[in-house]
């Protein structure tokens, strides 16, 4: 510890004394980044497969028609605790988690700036999805009013264990903001010394970004739990007609926080997908500002879109063309990423290691899920398409190709600096193919069955329906069981099965984290790495 | 231990893959161009965006796999270092945006069409409830309920199923053709939302407010079409049918509507005169049971606990005839539990209290009479 090394990049491996505590107290009283960022990943892919096997409730269900396997009540439980659980517990911990490891590595700083709350904020969340996933058994069932939780179906019409639906999403919201409030400080106050705001990896700005979304909108959403609680308890008429509330007003606030979610989903996708793709096209990103800029673009513009999830609800004509073109905006900054990816790809010298192969796939899928957005933002067509399977098909695209896609792509990029060993990349690409071609069975027909006019959330449907239906649940099927293949090669990781790797594992990567060793030791920058 | 059968049951499901096919119906692979001409407008908005995004999808993606391609490190291609480039930013920037333009531009002038229900010839009130809908033609004197005619053994797979499974009602709504057709949609419960794909019309029905919506449908025919918002359990189960008829069509089945009624309120006024005895009130209430308390109450009126209660021993059912009579009637407010008294005639109420009072074991041995339903609701006025 004492003696610094002439490289102070290297400075780290100095403290391997200073290691973790043994047992199970290491990870309950941890406050070391890599430590929560690794509990926070495990967490995310066990939440990925729970809320993964209600998803093989709902296709099972719907694997044709009739009803033969679930009634529909619990049929909407599945369908919304899937919900909840996969952008509440799987993807936002995974990119916390991604948080977690990466920025203070890519800033150079020794931890996070709050590594006391970083403890607090991981651990509060498994109590919030035990009590969510505990009132599956409860008397009356889980909720069952989607993961928008419209009142009043959520209020009047829900059954009592709303309450620990409530208290569950106070927590998972309480978490976030605490995850929010650390990131946007350490990337504030500990850059290492000529690390500028210019010269941060695009995951750090874009997670920086997102954190300043978490902030503005998880209050919101603490609101109208809050509300919904006090209409359905406390004799409260926020979104009751009779009362003088507003059942719309409910979505007004719901989507107010809503929309920028899907963004505080999306915009750390990108930041992976800007590092990934310089990498294996072994050049520069083409234009690091103007992603810089889309980025704050997309940002600011998600909140002002919120009402295109309600064109149905009986807007103003005003209301509607305003939110119609903002929404088309929104478009703009979103191509400009794309056309900038490929532009990165364009004349570099392009190989396909694993990440590199999820990475392209994102491209190639979150575009076509931006493309269904694109039509979806048109209101007069929007009413064709709202709430059928037409969207079930977009919001999947952008956020099971789009975001989940990233998520492994990032696992697969870093996966050796934090495991110091080469994953086995057989089973890798076989979890590349097995993922994509199922994935594309499971959702891409969902469009025709949508256009069509199945509407979604419902557990049995009309006999034209049936073929497209049984294709896509045997996607579905297959693409669950494709992420069995990635758990076997993370526990084979895990323990360090495999070729050691250098610290520089990819030879096209760039930044801070490529300097440290590999498996990268406990304590990274003790002292401050010289950025040139 | 619920999970855990389910999955069971998946292995099962998957062994069924040849069952579903041999019926199936041709499904369409586009939307449909409808039969309004806002409909086919909305038709051609869409073909013209999905072709739009699909020339920029080439263009992209062609340029990407050329790359993934052409400039391949096994190839030996070597990496060009060029980047940042004003300019070409600002190009794909204002390109898209100049497409936009063109999109928002047609897009506008349906949308302000579809949003004018001025100089209607007829207004329908179109009311959601679970899981139901309610019509009533606003000009004339006429309300009725259309409920999901699928009969449950369909559903639950003991029958064979019927071609328009799920997408079939007991009384249709019935529109003229070549006629503006408003309707006024709101709900008596949770939020709906009425649609019909054919004449692009998908609007919520909200409690305790409003909406508007309008169409013109240029060609007689059977529309179909489903609730798209959650709506709670059954929300699968309460499809839209439209029976669009030529004007003079319309207009005798509108009077035959009008005579119907009259004759149902002569039916009623001699019922309140006679008893009727314990096995008619039984096999008419299980009827009205089975249609419009079963999918809540449950068949066996156990309920779902939590949820709905169950009748089987309920303090409702056991005590008070009158308590009964009246949560039937105007239901329980902040409850799911709605009023029916619009929805049924006084028989059927006296069959269906009759029916619960004595059905699975509530054998409390009461006969509720016409005339018992005909006095409560006097008093209660």
């Amino acid at each position: 510890m004492t003696t610094l090394t002439e490289n102070p990049n290297v400075a780290a491996t100095a403290d391997t004394h200073h290691g973790p505590a043994k047992g199970l107290k290491r990870w309950l009283y941890t406050t070391n980044h890599k430590d929560i960022g690794s509990l926070y990943l495990w967490f995310a892919f066990i939440m990925f497969l729970i809320g993964g096997a209600m998803a093989m409730v709902i296709r099972a269900e719907l694997f044709q028609p009739g009803l033969q396997i679930v009634d529909p009540h619990f049929f909407n439980q599945m369908t919304t605790v899937h919900g909840l659980i996969m952008v509440f517990g799987a993807v936002m911990p995974a990119f916390t988690g991604l948080a977690n490891w990466m920025i203070p590595m890519m800033i150079g700083a020794p931890d996070m700036a709050l590594p006391r709350m970083n403890n607090f904020s991981f651990w509060i969340l498994p109590f919030a999805f035990l009590i969510l996933i505990m009132t599956l058994f409860m008397e009356g069932g889980g909720p069952a009013f989607g993961w928008t939780f419209y009142a009043p179906l959520s209020t009047t019409y829900s059954s009592d264990t709303t309450a620990l639906f409530v208290f569950s999403v106070h927590i998972m919201g309480i978490s976030s903001i605490m995850g929010a409030i650390n990131v946007i400080v350490t990337i504030w106050n500990m850059r290492a010394p000529g690390m500028t705001w210019m010269k941060m990896p695009l995951f750090v700005w874009t997670w920086f970004i997102t954190a300043f979304l978490l902030i503005a909108v998880m209050p919101v959403l603490a609101g109208a739990v809050t509300m919904v609680l006090t209409d359905k308890f406390f004799g409260t008429s926020f979104f009751d007609a009779a009362g003088g509330g507003d059942p719309v007003m409910f979505q007004h606030i719901f989507w107010f926080f809503g929309h920028p979610e899907v963004y505080i989903m999306i915009l750390p996708a990108f930041g992976v997908i800007s590092a990934i793709v310089p990498t294996f096209a072994r050049k520069p990103l083409f234009g690091y500002a103007s992603m810089v800029y889309a980025t704050a673009s997309i940002a600011l513009l998600s909140f002002v879109v919120w009402a295109h999830h309600m064109f149905t609800t009986g807007m103003p004509l005003f209301g509607e063309l305003f939110f119609m073109y903002c929404t088309m905006l929104i478009s703009v900054p979103t191509g400009v990423k794309v056309f900038n990816w490929v532009a990165t790809l364009w004349r570099g010298s392009i190989s396909f290691e694993v990440p590199m192969l999820f990475a392209l796939a994102f491209i190639v899928l979150f575009t076509i899920g931006g493309f269904s957005g694109l039509m979806l933002a048109i209101t007069p067509v929007d009413f064709q398409y709202h709430d059928t399977y037409f969207v079930v098909a977009h919001f999947h695209y952008v956020l099971v190709t789009g975001a989940v896609f990233s998520i492994i792509a990032a696992a697969y990029y870093w996966l050796p600096k934090w495991t110091g060993v080469m994953y086995d990349v057989t089973l890798a690409k076989a979890h590349f193919w097995c993922s994509l071609i199922s994935v594309n069975l499971l959702f891409f027909p969902m469009h025709f069955v949508g256009l069509a006019g199945m509407p979604r959330r419902i557990p049995d449907y009309s006999l034209q329906f049936a073929d497209f239906n049984q294709w896509i649940s045997i996607g579905g099927f297959a693409f669950g069981l494709s992420q069995l293949i990635f758990l076997a090669l993370l526990i084979k990781a895990c323990r360090k099965q495999g070729k050691p790797v250098d610290a520089k594992v990819w030879d096209g990567a760039e930044g801070l984290e490529w300097e440290v060793a590999s498996p990268a030791p406990y304590h990274t920058f003790s002292t401050p790495p010289k950025i040139k | 231990m619920k999970l855990i059968k389910l999955f069971a049951c998946v292995a099962i499901a998957i062994s069924f893959v040849s069952n579903a096919a041999d019926k199936a119906v041709e499904m369409p692979l586009n939307m449909t161009k409808g039969v309004t001409q806002i409909s086919a407008e909305v038709y051609q908005l869409h073909m013209t965006i999905l072709i739009i995004c699909a020339v920029i999808g080439v263009l992209v993606f062609g340029v990407m796999f050329w790359a993934l391609i052409h400039h391949r490190k096994s190839k030996g291609a070597k990496a060009a270092n060029f980047h940042e480039s004003v300019k070409v930013e600002i190009a794909w920037t204002i390109v898209p945006f100049l497409i936009l333009i063109g999109m928002a531009i047609p897009a506008t002038r349906t949308l302000i069409a579809m949003e004018d229900p001025s100089d209607a010839d007829l207004t329908i009130v179109v009311t959601g409830s679970q899981w139901k809908w309610h019509y009533q033609y606003f000009e004339h004197d006429i309300d009725f309920y259309s409920v999901l005619a699928t009969p449950r053994e369909q559903i639950n797979g003991r029958w064979d199923k019927g071609e328009n499974y799920l997408l079939e009602v007991d009384k249709p709504l019935v529109i003229p053709t070549d006629k503006k057709v408003r309707f006024l949609m709101t709900s008596d419960d949770v939020i709906h939302s009425w649609w019909v794909p054919d004449f692009a019309v998908k609007k919520d029905a909200n409690p305790g407010f409003i909406n508007e919506a309008w169409t013109k449908v240029d060609k007689a025919g059977i529309y179909r079409g489903q609730c798209a918002e959650l709506c709670g359990k059954d929300h699968g189960f309460m499809p839209v049918v439209v029976i669009a008829k030529e004007p003079e069509e319309f207009d005798t089945w509108l009077a035959d509507k009008v005579e119907e009624k009259r004759k149902a309120q002569e039916e009623e006024q001699r019922l309140l005169a006679m008893n009727m005895t314990m096995e008619e009130l039984m096999s008419e209430g299980e009827r009205v049971y089975l249609a419009s308390c079963a999918s809540c109450h449950q068949p066996n009126g156990m309920g779902l606990p939590g949820v709905f209660p169950g009748l089987v021993g309920s303090p409702i059912a056991l005590g008070d005839v009158d308590a009964h009579i009246n949560i039937v009637i105007n239901g329980q407010t902040g409850t799911a539990m709605p009023a029916f008294g619009k929805q049924l005639s006084k028989k059927e109420v006296a069959a269906v209290v009759t029916y619960e009072r004595n059905a699975w074991g509530n054998n409390t041995g009461d006969l509720v009479q016409v005339k018992d339903v005909h006095e409560f609701v006097k008093r209660s006025l």
